[in-house]
C-alpha cells in the first residue's frame, strides 16, 4: 500500500518535535542555554500541549472555546494535590512515577469537567458556545480560588469557604497552591507533548476523526449520514479536556506555590492565540506558534518597559505576513503542491 | 374490559387509498408509507394531507412546479423538520419522535438540492463517512492504532472503493470533494448515501446541473442501483425526460397537496397537471 500524504505530513511533525529535544537538551548540557531560558523550557512543553488540544477543539471540531485555561488550572491543582498526596500519604519516593501518576490524576479530573461542562455547553452554537466556554473558565476559576485542601496523615481533608481543617495544609483558597515539591521535569514535557501529538493526529486520521470534522464541515449532511453530532463534539471536548488537565498538572508540579489566578481568560485567550497564529486546523503550526510565543516575551527583555508593546507589533506584524497574497505565493513556490488529480472525467465516459 | 369499552366510543373513518406500488412489491410490505403527513410553519401549511406508498424496489417520482413543498416532503421524511401531522412509517417502524441521525439507522439516506458534501476532504473520506455506522471500531482502537483499527479501515476503504467504482469514480478517490466538477459532485453525493446501507435512497434533484449526456447516464445508473441494491429510491425532479423515463410511480404536489398520482402515462395525459404545470387554457373567445 502506498503511503499517504497525511502520513508523511504526521512523520514531519513529529520529527520536528524530537529534532528541537535533541538540539535544546544538548544547548542545555554543553551551558550554552540561558538561565532565563533554560526556566521556559516546561511552560513551552505545557502552552504546546495547550495549543495543540485547543486546536483539537477550535480547528478541527469547529466550535471557538475560551475556557481552556480553566481545565488547566483543575489539571494544575488535581496534579499538586496527588503529588503532595502520593508523597505524604503513600511515601511514594519515585519522583518519575508520581509525576506520571499526578499528571493522570490531572487528566481525569479535567476530563470529568470537560463531560460536565460539555454537556450542556455543547447544545449550543457559535458565538453563545464561546460565552458560555468563557462563564465556566470563570467559574473553575473562582471556585477554586474558594476550595481548601490539607494532608493529615494520610487522609485528605477538603472543606469549601472554611480554612480550618486539620493537617498540612495544601491548597489555601485564594493563595492557592503551596508548598509544591517541583518535580517537573522538561523530558517529561517532552513526552507528554509526543504523547498529544500521538493522540489527536491517530484521532483525526480515524473514524471518529472524521466523524468529527463531518460535524465541523456540515452539520446537516453529518446528521443525515447517521452521524451523531453532540457525541462526536464531545469526544473532540473531553479529549482536549483531558490533555489540557495533564498539561496543567505538569505546569503546577513546575512551580513551588500555583495561583488560580494565573488561569485567567488571558491565559485562554493566550492560548487561543497561538492556535489562530499557527493556523486554525493547523497542528504543527500550533506546536511553533506556541513555542515562539512564549519564548518571545523572554527575548523581548532588552525593550523592558515597551515589552508588551513589541509583543503586540509582532503579532501584528506575522498575521499580515501570513495573509499577504504575495507572500502566499512565495511560500507555495516552496511547499510541496496539493497533487490533486485533474478531475477531467465528469460526463466524458459514455 | 376496559380497553375494549375505549374502543367502543373510538370514531371511525376511511383508510387513505393504499396507492400504486409495482407489482413485483406486491408480497413485500412497503418500504415507505405517508398517512395524512402534513407540516405547519406558524400558520402556513407547507405540506398538508400527504399520502404515498413507495413499494419496495420501486422509483418513485416527486415533482412539481416550484415551491411546491416537495423538498418539504422529503426535510420531513428525514426528520429535519417535525410533521405537525400524520404518520411516516419506514420499512413498518413510525418515524415519530425519532430524529435525523435515528431515522438513518432505519435505512434513510439522502442527497441534497444544494450540495452538501464534505468540501475538504477527499473523495474516499466523504464515502468512508457514510459507511460510519457500517465499519465500526471505536475511538481507543482508532488512537492508539489497536488491531480494530487497521482491520476496519481496510474495510472501510475495501468498501469505499467498491461503491466509488459503481459511478466509475475511484481514480479520484484522493481528490478533495469540493474540487470536483458539479456532475462528479452530485454523483458522489449518490455514493456517499449508498454507503449507509439505507433501504430507501430519496434523491434530490440528482440531475441539476448535468448536462443531457450526464443525465442519460444518471438514468441508467439509477436503474443499476436499484437492481443491485434492491432499494427503493425516490427522487425529486425537473428534468421530464428523466422522471418520465424511469420512474414507476410519480406523485405530483402543487401548493404542498398532491393533486395527482399514478403512473407516467397516466401523469402526462392528467389535465390537472398539465394545468399547474403550464396554467389554465383562457375560455373560448
Amino acid at each position: 500500500m502506498k503511503i499517504k500524504k497525511n502520513t508523511v505530513q504526521n512523520v514531519i511533525t513529529y520529527l520536528i518535535v524530537i529534532a528541537a529535544f535533541v538540539l535544546c537538551q544538548w544547548l542545555i548540557s554543553s551551558g550554552r542555554m540561558t538561565r532565563s531560558l533554560k526556566g521556559q523550557m516546561i511552560p513551552i512543553c505545557v502552552y504546546v500541549v495547550m495549543a495543540i488540544s485547543l486546536n483539537l477543539v477550535v480547528g478541527i471540531s469547529g466550535e471557538l472555546s475560551l475556557g481552556h485555561a480553566g481545565f488547566m488550572s483543575i489539571g494544575a491543582f488535581s496534579g499538586a494535590i496527588a503529588s503532595a498526596w502520593l508523597l505524604g500519604g503513600f511515601h511514594m519516593e519515585n519522583e518519575g512515577i508520581r509525576l506520571l501518576l499526578s499528571m493522570i490524576v490531572g487528566g481525569v479530573f479535567a476530563g470529568i469537567a470537560g463531560v460536565l461542562i460539555g454537556v450542556p455547553v455543547l447544545r449550543l452554537r457559535g458565538d453563545y458556545l464561546a460565552i458560555v466556554t468563557l462563564a465556566f473558565g470563570e467559574i473553575i476559576r473562582n471556585v477554586l480560588n474558594c476550595l481548601y485542601f490539607s494532608l493529615d496523615g494520610s487522609r485528605l481533608h477538603v472543606s469549601f469557604n472554611n480554612p480550618n481543617i486539620p493537617g498540612t495544609i495544601l491548597v489555601n483558597g485564594p493563595a492557592g497552591a503551596t508548598g509544591i515539591v517541583k518535580i517537573a521535569t522538561f523530558t517529561a514535557g517532552f513526552v507528554l507533548i509526543l504523547f498529544t501529538l500521538l493522540v489527536v493526529l491517530n484521532l483525526v486520521n480515524s473514524r471518529s476523526g472524521r466523524a468529527i470534522m463531518a460535524t465541523r464541515d456540515n452539520r446537516i449532511a453529518a446528521e443525515a449520514m447517521g452521524i451523531n453530532v453532540t457525541k462526536y463534539k464531545m469526544m473532540a471536548f473531553v479529549t482536549a479536556a483531558v490533555l489540557a488537565g495533564m498539561a496543567g498538572a505538569l505546569y503546577g508540579l513546575n512551580f513551588s506555590a500555583v495561583t488560580a489566578s494565573k488561569f485567567k481568560f488571558d491565559t485562554s485567550i493566550l492560548v487561543l492565540v497561538f492556535v489562530v497564529l499557527g493556523g486554525i486546523g493547523n497542528i504543527r503550526g500550533s506546536i511553533i506558534a506556541a513555542t515562539l510565543l512564549t519564548v518571545l516575551p523572554e527575548l523581548l527583555r532588552a525593550f523592558s518597559d515597551y515589552r508588551m508593546l513589541v509583543y503586540a507589533i509582532v503579532l501584528i506584524l506575522v498575521m499580515l505576513a501570513t495573509n499577504n497574497p504575495s507572500m502566499r505565493s512565495l511560500y507555495a513556490r516552496f511547499l510541496p503542491k496539493d497533487k490533486t488529480p485533474a478531475p477531467a472525467k465528469g460526463g466524458t465516459e459514455t | 374490559m376496559e380497553i375494549g369499552k375505549k374502543r367502543q366510543n373510538t370514531k371511525m373513518v376511511p383508510a387513505p387509498s393504499q396507492g400504486i406500488i409495482p407489482e413485483r412489491d406486491l408480497y413485500s410490505s412497503p418500504v415507505l408509507e405517508c398517512r395524512h403527513l402534513g407540516i405547519e410553519f406558524g400558520g402556513l401549511k407547507a405540506v398538508e394531507d400527504f399520502n404515498l406508498v413507495i413499494g419496495k424496489t420501486e422509483i418513485a417520482g416527486l415533482i412539481g412546479p416550484n415551491g411546491a413543498g416537495k423538498t418539504t416532503v422529503f426535510n420531513l421524511l428525514t426528520k429535519v423538520y417535525q410533521p405537525t401531522m400524520g404518520t411516516i412509517l419506514l420499512n413498518g417502524h413510525d418515524l415519530n419522535a425519532l430524529n435525523t441521525v435515528q431515522a438513518s439507522a432505519l435505512g434513510l439516506a439522502r442527497t441534497f438540492q444544494n450540495i452538501r458534501l464534505f468540501g475538504n476532504m477527499t473523495v474516499e473520506d466523504n464515502v468512508r463517512i457514510g459507511l460510519h455506522n457500517q465499519v465500526k471500531y471505536g475511538m481507543f482502537s482508532g488512537i492508539f492504532r489497536l488491531p480494530g483499527y487497521w482491520k476496519g479501515e481496510k474495510e472501510q476503504h475495501e468498501k469505499a472503493m467498491e461503491l466509488l467504482s459503481l459511478f466509475e469514480m475511484q481514480d479520484m478517490a484522493g481528490a478533495k470533494a469540493g474540487s470536483l466538477p458539479y456532475g462528479a459532485q452530485r454523483r458522489l453525493e449518490i455514493v456517499r448515501a449508498l454507503a449507509t446501507n439505507p433501504s430507501l435512497l430519496p434523491l434530490d434533484e440528482p440531475a441539476a446541473g448535468m448536462n443531457p449526456h450526464e443525465t442519460e447516464d444518471l438514468m441508467s445508473k439509477i436503474i443499476t442501483i436499484r437492481d443491485t441494491f434492491k432499494i427503493a429510491v425516490m427522487l425529486i425532479e425537473h428534468d421530464m425526460n428523466l422522471v418520465m423515463g424511469i420512474c414507476e410511480g410519480i406523485c405530483v404536489l402543487n401548493y404542498g397537496r398532491i393533486i395527482a398520482k399514478g403512473t407516467p402515462n397516466e401523469i402526462q395525459s392528467n389535465p390537472v397537471v398539465i394545468e399547474a404545470y403550464l396554467g389554465k387554457r383562457k375560455e373560448a373567445q
